[in-house]
């Protein structure tokens, strides 16, 4: 039987729940508690979850954690599901999706329960923005409920291996992993602090309500009205244009870090990245400790986008950097065997008869990420288009708040940076909170923090591009009240 | 070419970068060489260093290090994260120490054989493991080399 699961690992000791059973297109499927459904069935060497709407393209994993569309499913009926972030359970039927799918037929919604909640500080998504900010709420005992979309608390930080840059007082130092094991902890310490999982803020409504799909055994429909929310909803990795992108074994590097790190399941065999910004630098390491041989590393442009560090890591192991290079084409049939990489000019464009030929099983794409601005812009919020932020994102003060008077955001939402500044977002947004409701003794260490922010941190030139964005992105307490007034600034 | 291209630190970047220790300090013991030539935001090693030998003014400095101050514990070779600090060893006559940070399997032990590899990954000769003690699964590895590998060896495979 085919196992693609990792059982001896540098850095990570994998513990597997308890083994549990369930159907797959008819099949009975040996999982472990805690896995999610793609996992189990990527484990076991399935590699195509759905198929394109007339259904002639097979669709395989892409970014693993509920943002795409590439595994949208049949869970006991239920079409649509994203098989990525749905846990495994004994006695599920799970069906690959095969184009669009009817609409449900025999799924009762009136039995929906509906559950109205009054909170002061509403916390959607929970990674290193959203936890750090639950827990600093936590801590002066004010009503805080925390939802994230997933089965498991932590955002990315869960398939973070390496050990985390910075300073020590934001786990500089500490595996990505380890700090989500810490801050999960700590939540529990908070009795004020509520946690939903399977939560899936779909709306804000009139009278300052936020609605929440709650799944599970009895999904709930919980309308929450906080007097204050912070949104820290993170980013999706970007796709690129090539010939049969949508080939199984195209994956976002995160989507790879998910299986590997995460679920310990080995993505593929032969690997190629594309793309040697730091997100890609490190999936090829990780990579590496997980086995899976590197090829390549691809970079469209002529220098290295990411740290001399992480790429002096793999080549140190004998993975070659091609800067200047770009894929064309992946080739397979119902999954990826062949990659195809060209040298570009100096307008990027592919040099004919330069092409170089891969044979990989697996095509990671670290291309960049962007940020996940849906909920905010439903909202209302006023959202600007900044390049080096990573695209939309919203217009807020120093303080975080953005242009709906009481919504704060930290985080990738805010821009694409990285895990330290989210750490200290989340934070500038909790404390700016607790001021208004009377915890003066906060204000101190928040400004500390924003200075330390922006005229320290932040002033390292290899994150000027990140600075730059997040400096586009924020506005003075005058020029947000004329926004909020309508007036152009 | 610059290591901006390459992926591949130089000698001579990291001596213009002041990152080297001089000859005569290395043939005395064993010396830290931090192979950190940009302007991370990170402090990890200035407080990993028991000694107060590594220095930053400001979080985003390239780090310095004080060749009087450092003893060539290889603490920090343990804690940076971003696995690029080295510890050189040249004060017995033919012979060089390189300690190094790996995580890859299989784990390391006293007497192991290893292939020596340089920051390519190309095989350039074999040594043998003297020393290894792990931090938060970093292993931190002390190999015997070649006198005149010192400053290639950065890497090393288990010979299973």
């Amino acid at each position: 039987m085919l196992d693609y699961r990792i059982y001896e690992h540098p850095i990570i000791d994998f513990k597997r729940g308890r083994l549990i059973k369930f159907t797959y297109n008819g099949n009975i499927i040996e999982a472990y508690e805690g896995e999610s459904i793609l996992a189990s069935l990527y484990a076991l060497g399935y590699r195509v979850f759905s198929r394109s709407p007339d259904g002639s393209r097979p669709r395989g994993a892409f970014c693993m954690i509920g943002k795409c569309s590439s595994c949208l499913s049949y869970v006991n009926s239920v079409p649509n599901t994203r098989i990525c972030i749905e846990p495994v359970r004994d006695g599920i039927n799970v069906v690959s999706g095969d184009g669009i799918p009817e609409p449900p037929a025999n799924i009762s919604s009136a039995s929906v329960r509906k559950e109205i909640v009054d909170t002061d500080v509403l916390v959607i998504g929970a990674g290193p923005a959203g936890l750090q900010a639950a827990l600093k709420l936590g801590e002066k005992g004010v009503d805080v409920v925390l939802v994230t979309d997933h089965f498991r608390l932590g955002g990315q930080l869960v398939k973070q291996t390496h050990k985390f840059f910075g300073d020590t007082r934001y786990y500089g130092g500490v595996r990505g992993f380890k700090i989500a094991e810490k801050l999960v902890n700590e939540l529990k310490k908070y009795s004020t602090i509520k946690t939903y999982t399977r939560a899936f803020a779909y709306g804000f409504f009139g009278e300052g309500y936020m609605g929440i799909a709650v799944q599970g055994e009895e999904p709930v429909n919980l309308l929450v009205k906080p007097r204050y929310t912070i949104i820290a909803t993170g980013a999706t990795e970007r796709m690129i244009l090539f010939e049969n992108n949508d080939l199984p074994g195209v994956m976002g590097a995160g989507g790879a870090q998910t299986l590997m790190n995460e679920y310990g399941v080995r993505p593929g065999e032969n690997a190629l990245v594309v793309g040697s910004g730091n997100v890609g630098l490190i999936v090829a390491y990780q990579l590496l400790q997980a086995g899976v041989r590197v090829h390549g590393i691809i970079e469209i442009m002529r220098e290295i986008g990411g740290w001399i560090v992480h790429a002096a890591k793999v080549r140190r192991y004998g993975v070659p950097i091609l800067t200047g290079h770009t894929i064309t084409r992946v080739e397979g049939a119902e999954k990826v065997e062949k990659a195809i990489v060209a040298a570009v000019d100096d307008k990027l464009n592919p040099i004919q008869g330069s092409e170089k030929e891969y044979s990989v099983d697996l095509v990671l794409l670290a291309v960049g990420l962007q940020p996940n601005y849906a909920l905010l812009s439903q909202m209302g919020a006023t959202m600007k288009y900044i390049p080096e932020a990573g695209g939309l994102v919203p217009v807020r003060t120093k303080y975080m708040e953005t242009s709906i008077p009481g919504v704060f955001v930290a985080g990738d939402l805010t821009g694409i940076e990285e895990a330290t500044t989210a750490f200290i977002e989340g934070e500038i947004a909790a404390y700016t909170i607790l001021e208004r409701m009377g915890f003066t003794d906060v204000i101190t260490e928040r400004d500390r923090l924003v200075d330390f922010l922006w005229n320290e941190y932040r002033m390292s030139p290899v994150i000027s591009r990140a600075r730059q964005g997040k400096l586009k992105a924020t506005v003075t307490e005058e020029e947000m009240e004329k926004l909020r007034k309508g007036i152009d600034i | 070419m610059s290591s901006k291209r390459t992926g591949i630190i130089t000698k001579e970047e990291l001596v213009e970068k002041k990152l080297l220790p001089s000859m005569e300090r290395l043939s005395n013991g064993p010396i830290a060489i931090l192979e950190c030539p940009e302007e991370i935001p990170c402090n990890i090693c200035v407080s990993a260093c028991p000694f107060n030998a590594i220095s930053k003014s400001r979080i985003y400095e390239v780090p310095r290090l004080n060749p009087d101050k450092c003893i060539g514990c290889g603490v920090c070779v343990g804690k940076c994260p971003g696995l690029a600090i080295f510890v050189v060893d040249l004060s017995k006559p033919g012979k060089a120490y390189v300690t190094l940070p790996y995580e890859m399997l299989p784990s390391p032990s006293k007497g192991a054989r290893v292939e020596l590899l340089d920051r390519e990954g190309r095989v350039i000769g074999e040594g043998t493991v003297v020393k290894a003690w792990v931090y938060e699964k970093t292993w931190v590895v002390t190999v015997e080399v070649p006198g005149d590998l010192w400053f290639d060896v950065r890497a090393v495979r288990i010979v299973r």
